[in-house]
Order: C-alpha cells, then sequence, then structure tokens
C-alpha cells in the first residue's frame, strides 16, 4: 500500500496496531477505518470519537501587518478575530479559484495559524511565500505538529475526565492553551462532524502518549477511534464541503453557497473583483445538497446528474448516509435548477436514481 | 477467519457451493470483513448468462462499490432478494443467509479449477 512517496503521520504504528485500514489520502498513508464507518460514525453522533489529524498542515504568520496582510490573502475578515479566535475562510487565486479553505486563528496581536488541507500545504505555503510583505515571518510548522480531532457530545466531559476537574472548553471557534501530561495543547473548540467538539495541536514527538490516554481515559464514555471514511459521512450530512471534491480552483466560495465567510466589504484581497461581479450578477451554478428519493446504491463523486432527460453535472460528493441510513450528496446544477425539492436523476451504473434537492444540513439530531 | 472446507474459492474472494447441478455463491468472510458495512447489493437478473470471471454484481460499502465476479460459467437460476432489504446479510452471515445468487452450472467440472479451502486459506495469508 506504500508507494514510497506518501508520508505517515506520528500516529501510524498506532493505528495499524489498533487494525486501521490504511489508504493514500492527500499524499499521506490515513487510517479509513478502524472497525466500521457506520460503527464510528455513529460514536460519533452518540458518544465521542477521536480522528488522526496531524495530515493538515500547520502554517503560521507574525509581525506588525500580518493582520492587513492576511486580509489582503483571505476572503473572510481577520480584523474581527480578537486574539484566540479563529474563522473559516478562503485562500483564492485572481480568477476567485478556491485554492484552499482553511481556519485562521489569531494566536496573538500579530500572531496567526493557519490550518489547511493536507493535500493543499505546500501550494498554500508556496501561494503565500510569493505574496508576502515585507517585515513578515511566514513559517511551515506542518511536521512539527500533530494533530486529533475530539468530537462528539461526551467531548466535556472527556476533558473533565483527562484533567480531573471541571474543564472550560474554549468557546465556538476560539482556541486556548492546556497543558496535559507535561505537554502543551492548543485546544479549538472546531469540527468538521457538526458535532460538539475540539481539535488540538501539539508537538508531533507527543502523539502517541496523547492519543493512548485518551482512548485510556475515554473507554467509560464510549470513545472510538475513527478514520477518513466516519469523518467523511458526518461533514456530508453537515453538507460541509470537502476540498478536491466540492470546493476546487474551478469553483468559488459564491457558487459553493459560502459567501458568508466572504468579506466583499474589505477593500482589498485577491478574487475580490470576481467575487463582486458574482456576487451581483449570480453565479450560474449553484452547490446544493441532495436526497436519494429510495433505497438503493449510493450516489458517489463523478456519477452523473441528469434533469428532465438532460445531463447537468456530476456528484461531487456522495455517500449512503449513516444517520438517515438513505443516499445523500452534493452537486454543483445550473442556478435555474437549484431550488429546494427540484428533482433529478442521479445514474448510477447506466440506471437513473431519483433524488431531490434539500436543505442544508441534510441531517438534524432529533 | 472463517474458511468453511465444503465450499471452493476465488482469487476476487468469491465462494462457490456446488449443489446438484447448482452452484450457489457468495463472497468470503475475509472478503466482508474487508469491505465493512455492505449497505447495497446490486444483484444479477435471474436468466442471465454468467461468464466466468467477468463481473455479474455489485457489492456496495460506504465508501465504495466492488464489483463480484462469476466464478464460473452459468445460468443465473436464483438471486437473493432478501438482501434488497438486508444488505447487511452479506456481513452478517456471508456463507449462509447472505449468498448473492445461483447458477445452474454450465459443466459440474468447472469447479476444479477454482480453488479448495486449503488454497484460498493461503492466499488470504
Amino acid at each position: 500500500m506504500s508507494d514510497g512517496t506518501a508520508k505517515t503521520t506520528p500516529l501510524y504504528e498506532q493505528h495499524q496496531q489498533a487494525g486501521a485500514k490504511i489508504i493514500p489520502f492527500g499524499g499521506w498513508l490515513m487510517p479509513v477505518q478502524y472497525s466500521s464507518i457506520t460503527d464510528e460514525h455513529q460514536a460519533v453522533r452518540n458518544n465521542v470519537g477521536v480522528f488522526d489529524i496531524s495530515h493538515m498542515g500547520q502554517l503560521t504568520v507574525s509581525g506588525a501587518t500580518s493582520a492587513a496582510w492576511l486580509n489582503r490573502m483571505l476572503t473572510n475578515n481577520v480584523e474581527n478575530l480578537e486574539p484566540g479566535a479563529g474563522q473559516y475562510t478562503f485562500l483564492l487565486n485572481e480568477r476567485g479559484g478556491i485554492i484552499d479553505d482553511l481556519i485562521v486563528y489569531r494566536t496573538g496581536l500579530e500572531e496567526f495559524l493557519l490550518v489547511v488541507n493536507a493535500s493543499r500545504t505546500e501550494e498554500d505555503f508556496a501561494w503565500l511565500r510569493k505574496h508576502l510583505a515585507d517585515g513578515l515571518r511566514l513559517e511551515n510548522r506542518s511536521a512539527d505538529f500533530a494533530g486529533l480531532a475530539i468530537q462528539g457530545p461526551n467531548v466535556t466531559e472527556l476533558f473533565n475526565l483527562l484533567f480531573r476537574r471541571a474543564v472550560e472548553l474554549p468557546l465556538r471557534n476560539q482556541i486556548a492553551t492546556f497543558e496535559f501530561l507535561g505537554v502543551n495543547l492548543a485546544v479549538a473548540r472546531t469540527g468538521y462532524t457538526g458535532e460538539d467538539g475540539v481539535e488540538i495541536f501539539f508537538p508531533a514527538e507527543d502523539a502517541p502518549t496523547i492519543w493512548n490516554e485518551l482512548l485510556a481515559k475515554g473507554q467509560p464514555l464510549g470513545i472510538r477511534p475513527c478514520g477518513l471514511g466516519a469523518r467523511d459521512t458526518l461533514r456530508l450530512e453537515m453538507c460541509y464541503p470537502l476540498n478536491g471534491n466540492d470546493l476546487t480552483p474551478e469553483h468559488n466560495p459564491i457558487e459553493a453557497g459560502l459567501g458568508f465567510f466572504v468579506d466583499l466589504g474589505k477593500p482589498e484581497f485577491v478574487g475580490r473583483e470576481v467575487l463582486t461581479r458574482l456576487k451581483e450578477s449570480g453565479t450560474p451554478r449553484k452547490l446544493v445538497p441532495f436526497k436519494m428519493k429510495a433505497k438503493g446504491p449510493p450516489p458517489r463523486p463523478h456519477y452523473f446528474v441528469w434533469r428532465d432527460g438532460e445531463k447537468i453535472s456530476e456528484v461531487t460528493s456522495g455517500t449512503l448516509s449513516p444517520s438517515l441510513n438513505q443516499g445523500i450528496g452534493m452537486a454543483y446544477v445550473p442556478a435555474g435548477d437549484a431550488k429546494l425539492g427540484r428533482e433529478l436523476e442521479i445514474e448510477i451504473r447506466g440506471q437513473k436514481f431519483p433524488a431531490s434537492i434539500e436543505k442544508k444540513p441534510l441531517y438534524k439530531k432529533p | 477467519m472463517n474458511v468453511p472446507d465444503d465450499l471452493y474459492y476465488t482469487e476476487s474472494h468469491e465462494w462457490v457451493r456446488v449443489e446438484g447441478e447448482n452452484a450457489r455463491i457468495g463472497i468470503t468472510d475475509h472478503a466482508q470483513a474487508e469491505l465493512t458495512d455492505v449497505v447495497y447489493v446490486e444483484l444479477p437478473k435471474v436468466g442471465a448468462q454468467a461468464e466466468e470471471r467477468t463481473q455479474i454484481a455489485v457489492v456496495e460499502s460506504v465508501k465504495a462499490a466492488s464489483d463480484i465476479y462469476a466464478p464460473i460459467k452459468g445460468e443465473v437460476v436464483e438471486v437473493n432478494e432478501a438482501l434488497s432489504s438486508n444488505p447487511a446479510l452479506v456481513n452478517t452471515d456471508p456463507f449462509g443467509d447472505g449468498w448473492i445468487f445461483l447458477l445452474k452450472m454450465s459443466s459440474a467440472d468447472d469447479v476444479k479449477q477454482l480453488k479448495d479451502a486449503a488454497g484460498y486459506r493461503q492466499a488470504i495469508g
């Protein structure tokens, strides 16, 4: 399975010992599942699950003008961030196409942490370095950090157990430092599952210690190690986009329905002209979530989407929702078709199966 | 891993049980464990002509769709309709209620080219 070039996280041995199935993902060898995607999915919806996200990239920016510079590089407004706060944002090219979607944290008045997609880390870093303003320091710290996403309704209880006291987790989208087993953990109240949870970052060499401790202490709370498979089903039920599938340089945040994370009020940022124009004129296509109308094979990326006998696009993300036990997905469709309830057909091995456009999120807890 | 002695096996992880002139076919315990969480089975059509080592059914897990191949030549005479409502039978009882289709064999000798249990055990390590 290893092709010699794929990277491994500091938890690779732990994954193997836990019986994980390993797949290549974004240049990394990552666990796709340990036991069953459905079981891991349910562990996160009902208890708590832990994902190795050490493959994700960490870039740091510091210097007196770092906020002003990042505001020209990213779509959201970093001036809105107090130290300790983070926001979802986009890195665009001049055509308004999405290079990456990421979270930027203001870790100090003049210091920022960017947590970026694994497969885009090098490209983001090169792009930012090319545009770097004088007097700023930009570093790719990805190899130094391990990361874990701890997700599910029992996350607060888990931290209480770990610290043997009532822990105040940071508020949603905030980041704070905790010392645990002598290790400094950057704990951010963020996630990609739709459940309460945190993402933590800490020195790579401490990863096995932290991982083992979490799984041991979390046992009474039903903790499970979770792989990329469950990560995908969880995020898709929430309609969170996946870079490379739903977001690419051929797509922009407006047509992806993510204009909320673009501040067109800022005087200048890369891609602003194109996005302003698109916002006014409307985009020719839109990303929509859909559900299959009957039991059948689940939709998957690249399956054709039909409407009234006409092939209109391809599925960008698709799976069987473990929560709904129903096929779900997302696709870009012509703006005229992007209507709630609009009937579509998904072509699966030459046969067409009915689907309909639904509201975000595709799954809500009862 | 369960590998019953009385069955024939393929390298692509199908099992074959000879029942008179027919052969019942499913996927092995090893295969279902690798796939996990079978969520859909696309059954062949009754009456379809199966050619050996050609794709005849599809088993889908949450993550991926996997082709199932006809181990031997024959005609599909029955399919396991229970899988339409309960595809997880492939996981819970791969050699029993999780069977996929029944072939009327073109030649009863064809199964002799398949692996026996010992050979299959060796193949899956």
